[in-house]
C-alpha cells in the first residue's frame, strides 16, 4: 500500500500542536523559577535586584528556622505509630527482595532502594507527627494528609454515585446535574461559602451546634476541627470531578456482556467486579493522578476558610508559599514550589511505574 | 407481596428495595449539595442585617428579601459586572473549545502512533533553551537569544543529538505533559506574567487562553487518551483500507464514538477557565478581568460582604449549570453499542 505524503505527516501533525503550546507557556517558567529559588529579591535604590545565593533557600528550609513549619515538630511515636512504620518497611522489603530475586540490572536496584528509603522516610515523617503524642505535623503532612484522606473519599464517593446515577431509575437526570455543581462554583467562592456555613453563631448550623452543646465550640480554634473542615469543603467541591468521569466511563461501556451477565442471573456485585471494573480501571487510575496532582496544590480552601491557622495547623505547602511570596521572599517562595516538585513528580512516577507492572497498561 | 418488593418482575428493571435504597443515597447526597446552594442563594437576598444577626432561613417568614445586593451588581456597578462577564464567557468557551480540539488529536495520536523522540534531541533542546534564559538574564535581548539558541538547536540536531540511541516512548510524552500542572500557579505567576509583558499581551483575552489552554492541555489529553483507548481498532482498520485518510478517520469515526468523553472533558475544561484566579489576577489589569476577581473584590476592608459575594457566585453558576443540562443527554449509555457489528 502506497503511503501519501498526509499520511505520513499525520502523527506530526496530531502531536506538535499540544507539544508546541505547552512548552511555550511551560519552559520559561520552569526554568525562571528555579533561578528564583536560587536567588533572594532584593530592594535597592534603583528598584529590585536578584541576587544568587545558591542552595541557600532549601538549605533555610530544609535545615534552617523554617524547618519546624515545613516538617513539624517530630517526637517520639506511639506503639501504633511504630507499628506502621514497620509495616510499610517490612512490605517496601519484600519488593526490593522479589525485585533482586528477578536480577534486574543494578540501575533499576539502586532506584528502587531509594525509591523506597524515600518513602520509608516519608512515613516516619507522618508518624513521629501524626501518631505522636507530642508531635506537630508541618505543611508537608498537611498537605499530604489531605491528598490522601481528599482523593480517596472523593474517589469512593464519586464510584457509589456514578454506579447508582448509571441504573435505570427515574428522575436520574435531576441527580447528575445537581452532583456536578459544586464543581460549577469558582474555588474562591467555595472557600466564602463553607466559611459562611461553618460560623457558630450565624452560620445555618447553628441549631446544630447549640444541640450537641457545643456552641462554644469555635471549631476554627482546634487543630483537627479546622483541618476536617478544610477536608470537607475539598471533599465537597471534587467529588463531581470523579463522578462525572467516572460516570461517562461506566455509561460507555459496551451492554451487551452486562446483558448477558443479567440473562445468566449474575448478581451486581459479580457484575460490577467483573465487567464494570475492569472497564473503568484505566479511567479510574488517570483520575487518580489528576486528583493527586491538583490536590497538592490546595491552596484556597485553607486560604479563606482558615487562613491556614490556628497558627499554621491547616496551612499546606502552595498556601506557605504564597505566604510567604507576599512577604516578598519570592526566592523561598519558588524554593518551596520546586520541593513540591520534587515530591509530587516523584509521587506521580512511583505510582505510574507501579501501575505499568501491575497493569501491563497506561 | 414482600418477595415483590426485594425482587424485581424482569432482570432488567429494578426492584423497588433497590430502588428505594438508591434513592435515598441520592438524596442524601442532593441534599449535601444542595444546602449549601440554598444558603448561598437566601444570602443574595438578605439585608446585611439578616446575615449578621444569626442563622435566618426562610425568606418571607424568618426575615424580608431584599433586591439590594442585585441592585448594586447589577445597575450600580453594572457596566463592569457585564464587562467581566462576557469576558470570563468569551475566554473559557475558546479556551475549552482550543484545548479540546488540540488535545484530543494529542491524545489520539498517542493511543494509535508509536513515537520515539530521542534522548539526545530532547537534551539538546533542554540545553538550548537554558543557554537563551541565561543570555537573556545576563542582558541580551531576547529576540537575538532565542535567535541563537534556535540556530544551535538546529545545528546540533544533525550532529551531537544523533550519537544518543535511546529513545523515549508514548509514556513519557504522556508523563511530561501531566507533569507540567505539578508546579503551583504561585510559582510560575510571575514568569508568565513576564512573557507575556515582553510580547506585549498583558491585560488582553489572548494571554489568559493561551494560558488556559496550556494548562488545561494535560487534562485533556490524558483524559481523552483512556477513551480513545477502548474504541475497538477494527473500525479504523476497515477504514483504513478503504482509503480513508488518518484526519477522517480521527473526525468522523473516532470522534463520534467518544462523545460522552468529549463532552465530559470540555465541561471540565470550560469549568476551570470559568473558575480560575490567579492567573487572572496577574494577567489582567482592567480590560480583561474575569469574575473570580470581582468575588474576591467584595472581601473589602469592611470585612466580606456576603450578600454581593453571593450575588456574583449566582451569576457565575447559572450559565454554566444551563450548559451542564444542556450537554448532560450526550453523556449517555450504549453510544458504542452495535458499531462493531455494523
Amino acid at each position: 500500500m502506497r503511503i501519501s505524503p498526509s499520511e505520513r505527516l499525520a502523527p506530526a501533525a496530531f502531536i506538535l500542536p499540544a507539544v508546541l503550546v505547552v512548552l511555550f507557556v511551560s519552559i520559561f517558567p520552569l526554568i525562571l523559577s528555579l533561578f528564583l529559588s536560587l536567588s533572594r529579591l532584593r530592594f535597592q535604590a534603583g528598584g529590585l535586584e536578584l541576587q544568587f545565593v545558591g542552595l541557600d533557600n532549601y538549605r533555610k528550609l530544609l535545615l534552617g528556622n523554617e524547618q519546624k513549619v515545613l516538617f513539624g515538630t517530630l517526637s517520639e511515636p506511639s506503639p501504633l505509630g511504630w507499628a506502621i512504620l514497620a509495616l510499610i518497611a517490612a512490605s517496601l522489603g519484600l519488593v526490593i527482595y522479589r525485585a533482586a530475586r528477578r536480577r534486574l540490572s543494578i540501575g533499576a536496584l539502586v532506584g528502587r532502594l531509594f525509591a523506597a528509603a524515600v518513602l520509608v522516610g516519608l512515613t516516619y515523617l507522618v508518624v513521629a507527627t501524626l501518631f505522636a503524642p507530642e508531635g506537630r505535623p508541618g505543611t508537608l503532612v498537611v498537605t499530604m494528609l489531605y491528598v490522601v484522606v481528599g482523593v480517596a473519599c472523593q474517589y469512593l464517593i464519586g464510584l457509589g454515585l456514578a454506579l447508582l446515577c448509571a441504573q435505570p431509575l427515574p428522575g436520574r437526570r435531576f441527580f447528575r446535574v445537581v452532583f456536578l455543581l459544586p464543581m460549577m462554583i469558582t474555588p474562591v467562592g467555595v472557600g466564602y461559602l463553607f466559611r459562611m456555613l461553618a460560623d457558630t453563631n450565624k452560620g445555618p448550623l447553628e441549631p446544630l451546634w447549640i444541640a450537641l452543646g457545643m456552641q462554644d465550640f469555635a471549631w476554627s480554634n482546634n487543630a483537627w476541627g479546622a483541618r476536617i473542615a478544610v477536608m470537607i469543603g475539598d471533599i465537597w467541591q471534587w467529588t463531581p470531578f470523579m463522578f462525572i468521569v467516572l460516570l461517562a466511563a461506566i455509561e460507555a461501556q459496551e451492554i451487551e456482556p452486562v446483558e448477558a451477565a443479567i440473562v445468566d442471573g449474575a448478581s451486581s456485585f459479580d457484575i460490577f467486579r467483573h465487567i464494570t471494573l475492569p472497564a473503568i480501571l484505566p479511567v479510574s487510575t488517570t483520575l487518580i493522578l489528576i486528583r493527586i496532582i491538583e490536590a497538592f496544590k490546595i491552596i484556597d480552601l485553607p486560604n479563606i476558610l482558615t487562613n491556614g491557622g490556628p497558627g499554621t495547623a491547616t496551612e499546606t505547602l502552595t498556601l506557605y508559599a504564597y505566604r510567604i511570596w507576599r512577604a516578598l521572599d519570592i526566592g523561598g517562595s519558588a524554593a518551596i514550589a520546586y520541593i513540591l516538585l520534587f515530591l509530587v513528580t516523584f509521587i506521580a512516577t512511583l505510582y505510574v511505574r507501579a501501575l505499568r507492572s501491575r497493569l501491563g497498561t497506561t | 407481596m414482600m418477595r415483590s418488593f426485594f425482587r424485581s418482575s424482569s432482570p432488567f428493571r429494578l426492584s423497588p428495595f433497590r430502588m428505594l435504597v438508591s434513592y435515598l443515597i441520592l438524596g442524601f447526597w442532593a441534599f449535601l449539595i444542595l444546602f449549601p446552594l440554598y444558603w448561598l442563594f437566601i444570602t443574595a437576598f438578605k439585608l446585611p442585617a439578616a446575615v449578621n444577626n444569626g442563622p435566618f432561613y426562610i425568606p418571607f417568614v424568618d426575615f424580608q428579601p431584599s433586591l439590594h445586593a442585585w441592585e448594586y451588581v447589577l445597575v450600580e456597578i453594572g457596566n463592569d459586572t457585564v464587562r467581566l462577564f462576557t469576558n470570563t464567557v468569551g475566554v473559557s468557551l475558546i479556551s475549552a473549545s482550543l484545548a479540546l480540539v488540540v488535545g484530543s488529536g494529542a491524545a489520539y495520536a498517542l493511543t494509535r502512533f508509536q513515537y520515539r523522540p530521542k534522548v539526545g534531541t530532547v537534551l539538546v533542546f533542554l540545553g538550548c533553551v537554558l543557554l537563551a534564559v541565561v543570555f537573556t538574564v545576563l542582558g541580551v535581548p531576547w529576540p537575538l537569544a532565542v535567535a541563537v539558541a534556535i540556530a544551535l538547536f538546529i545545528l546540533s540536531l544533525f550532529t551531537i543529538a544523533r550519537r544518543f540511541k535511546r529513545a523515549l516512548s508514548n509514556n513519557d510524552i504522556a508523563f511530561w505533559l501531566i507533569s507540567q500542572r505539578i508546579l503551583p500557579p504561585v510559582a510560575v505567576v510571575i514568569p508568565i506574567y513576564v512573557v507575556f509583558q515582553q510580547l506585549r499581551l498583558l491585560d488582553t483575552w489572548v494571554a489568559l487562553i493561551i494560558t488556559y489552554v496550556a494548562t488545561n492541555l494535560p487534562i485533556v489529553v490524558w483524559l481523552m487518551r483512556d477513551y480513545f483507548a477502548s474504541i475497538p481498532y477494527e473500525l479504523e482498520e476497515s477504514a483504513q483500507i478503504d482509503g480513508a485518510s488518518r484526519f477522517r478517520i480521527f473526525n468522523q469515526i473516532v470522534l463520534p464514538l467518544s462523545l460522552p468523553g468529549l463532552v465530559a472533558t470540555f465541561l471540565f475544561v470550560l469549568v476551570f477557565c470559568w473558575n480560575e484566579y490567579l492567573l487572572a489576577l496577574f494577567l489582567t489589569n482592567a480590560r480583561a478581568q474575569t469574575m473570580p476577581l470581582a468575588v474576591v473584590a467584595q472581601n473589602a476592608t469592611r470585612g466580606p460582604q456576603w450578600w454581593y459575594m453571593s450575588v456574583l457566585v449566582l451569576i457565575m453558576i447559572v450559565p454554566v449549570i444551563a450548559m451542564a443540562i444542556a450537554l448532560e443527554r450526550y453523556i449517555a449509555r450504549g453510544l458504542l453499542v452495535g458499531a462493531v457489528k455494523g
